[in-house]
């Protein structure tokens, strides 16, 4: 067999086509692929029914070559048909480099895909590079919660990693791009017993999805109760944004979890995130890496939420966050 | 249905200690807190334990913990029989190098086929050290059974395990024949406090302990897959800007005021 060749990211799929963090692999796996000379291509696991949109889509994004499987078995995300398409794919497309997203699917995905195929996984990388030296691939990872950082490498071929979604930048979609498309026949016969999905129940909170929120008003152990949220909520939606929490305040039954935005709750990439009562324990700055602007209104000066912080306000939510709503309200009526 | 349950629990620093008594070693490979700062079992572990127990509770079974690092503190260690756990099986050897996600499970996997009888393998979703939730999947993988991660609620009857799992806008429910492996949250509610009773019943007895040779592994399933090159405590440039005013109320529309300077709102 030749040398292992290239950069292979996996194309996630959503509800409506494919996911968001798809762009990002892309531009991380580009810079990759161009360190080591080779080629970028894509492994793409679907039925025969939404499979050509996502050629087309991946194909947008700048990919030389797309490897398609096509099954009945994948046209959900089943994750043993998905690990056993992967896995013959990835045999046959022999790369040098695996890129997943450490999203819902890809964070069980990736390393029980590296490990079937006896291979090491970065998990959650915030930056990826080669290492020359070691000829290896080189990732950053959070580490202890966040209050650190880690440097690892990958030492097998092929070398996997899981990013973070929003710490990569996405690359622009290019009409009219197209990628040459290689199909993989795979046989799904062998498959194991499997967890099965039953049922399925929603509690998103109404309004703008956290995750695309381009403004979140988020509460902490500070607000004291549930019924904080309520100013919370009016804020948000005064602002057009979304409200979050951290997971102290889920923790104590406050709001749901859903709410939740830190290292195992929601990972989110605002422009404006106004943190309320909020500490900023490391567990949950690592749900707000991708912000942009961070406000920290907390009555102790010394809360760790400052040090991450453009702006600062100390002093007492109830009376700062209220006259802050009536001010944007005033704002918006001019 | 009584269940045999093996319970995977991690030996880690205290993620409490304020990262201002957080250091990084003399080797630069890990964390460490003041030698006065004990360790702990890690949190989602004891979700898994408190998981296993209610379901031990409700039909009967055997708990087993199985715990793989070096330098363990046995009263930090034992706390998941003084919990109600029924035996703690450490594996511990000094020597060996530290190991990846890759080699642990190895580890792990080997010494649950060696307990031989079992159900139902419980793991904390991830560990508060190294933040990979990497073992289990890696673990299940390696004993062939059906996976579910992420669980708030995890019920045993007929042979199968329904399992109620954290999802990013709800819940979902999944079901797997055992024998089966699944990953616990935080969401699946507090670990018990170990009672006196516990406590007196766990000083009378004595973890099993296993060396990596008691479980035949050789050395090319122990080398890494993952190198730790450097930890660090990455730089912060990020420069705060105080919003002042005579009073709380004052602050507020100051605060207002600036972000709509700064485009923000």
């Amino acid at each position: 067999m030749a040398d292992p060749q290239g950069v292979l990211i996996v194309v996630e799929r959503s509800d409506t086509g494919m996911a968001p963090i798809t762009a990002e692999l892309a531009g991380a796996g580009a810079q990759l692929a161009k360190a080591l000379g080779q080629d970028l291509s894509a492994a793409v696991c679907s039925d025969s029914a939404s499979s050509p949109g996502l050629v087309q889509a991946v194909g947008r994004l700048g990919v030389k070559r797309v490897f398609v499987a096509e099954h009945a078995a994948l046209a959900g995300f089943q994750i043993e048909a998905h690990l056993a398409a992967l896995e013959q794919v990835i045999k046959q497309a022999n790369p040098r480099v695996v890129l997943l997203g450490k999203t819902v699917q890809g964070r069980d995905l990736g390393p029980r895909l590296a490990f079937r195929l006896g291979c090491g996984l970065a998990q959650d990388c915030v930056e990826i590079g080669w290492d020359q030296g070691r000829n290896t691939l080189q990732a950053v990872r959070p580490v202890y919660g966040g209050a650190s950082q880690a440097r690892v490498l990958v030492v097998t071929s092929p070398a996997f990693a899981a990013l973070r979604p929003k710490a990569f930048e996405p690359v622009p979609e290019t009409a009219g791009a197209t990628a040459e498309v290689v199909k993989v026949a795979v046989s799904l016969d062998s498959i194991g017993p499997v967890a099965k999905l039953v049922n399925r129940t929603k509690q998103e909170a109404a309004g703008v999805r956290l995750e695309d929120a381009r403004t979140v008003v988020s509460g902490g152990r500070g607000l004291g109760g549930p019924e904080p949220f309520k100013v919370l909520h009016e804020l948000a939606t005064a602002l057009g944004g979304a409200v979050g929490a951290s997971r102290a305040a889920c923790d104590a039954g406050w709001v749901p979890y859903p709410y939740q935005i830190g290292l195992t709750g929601k990972s989110i990439g605002a422009d404006l995130y106004i943190a309320i009562g909020i500490s900023g324990a490391s567990q949950h700055l690592a749900g707000i890496s991708g912000v942009k602007n961070i406000v920290a209104i907390n009555k102790d000066g010394e809360a760790n939420i400052f040090k991450e912080a453009r702006y600062g306000v100390v002093g007492d939510w109830s009376k700062v966050v209220p006259a802050f709503l009536q001010a944007v309200k005033e704002m918006a009526s001019r | 249905m009584p269940v045999n349950i093996i319970v995977t629990a991690k030996q880690v620093i205290d993620p409490e200690t304020p990262a201002s008594a957080l250091k990084v070693d003399a080797q630069g490979k890990r964390m460490e807190t003041p030698p006065n700062v004990p360790p702990v079992i890690n949190g989602f572990d004891e979700n898994a334990v408190e998981a296993a127990l209610r379901l031990k509770d409700a039909q009967g079974g055997k708990v087993t913990v199985i715990s793989v690092g070096k330098s363990f503190v046995l009263d930090v260690i034992k706390k998941p029989l003084s919990m109600g756990c029924d035996e703690l099986i450490l594996i511990q050897d000094d020597n060996a190098p530290t190991f990846d996600a890759y080699a642990t499970a190895q580890v792990l996997a080997a010494a649950i086929k060696k307990v031989g009888q079992w159900d139902l393998v419980l793991c904390g979703r991830q560990a508060s050290d190294f933040d990979q939730a990497q073992v289990p999947l890696g673990l299940a993988e390696l004993l062939k059974v059906p996976c579910v991660t992420i669980a708030q609620k995890v019920e045993v009857k007929n042979g199968q395990v329904t399992v109620q799992r954290v999802a990013p806008d709800g819940a979902e429910v999944m079901e797997a024949p055992l024998p089966a492996l699944v990953t616990i949250s935080n969401e699946l509610g507090q670990p018990r406090y170990p009672t006196l009773r516990g406590i007196m019943a766990a000083s009378r007895k004595q973890p099993t302990q296993w060396k990596l040779a008691d479980l035949g592994l050789n050395a090319s399933e122990l080398a890494p897959r993952v190198e730790v090159a450097q930890v660090f405590i990455p730089a912060k440039q990020k420069v705060v800007e105080m919003i002042g005013g005579d009073n709380d109320e004052e602050k507020g529309w100051n605060l207002a005021r600036k972000l709509r300077e700064a485009k923000l709102i």
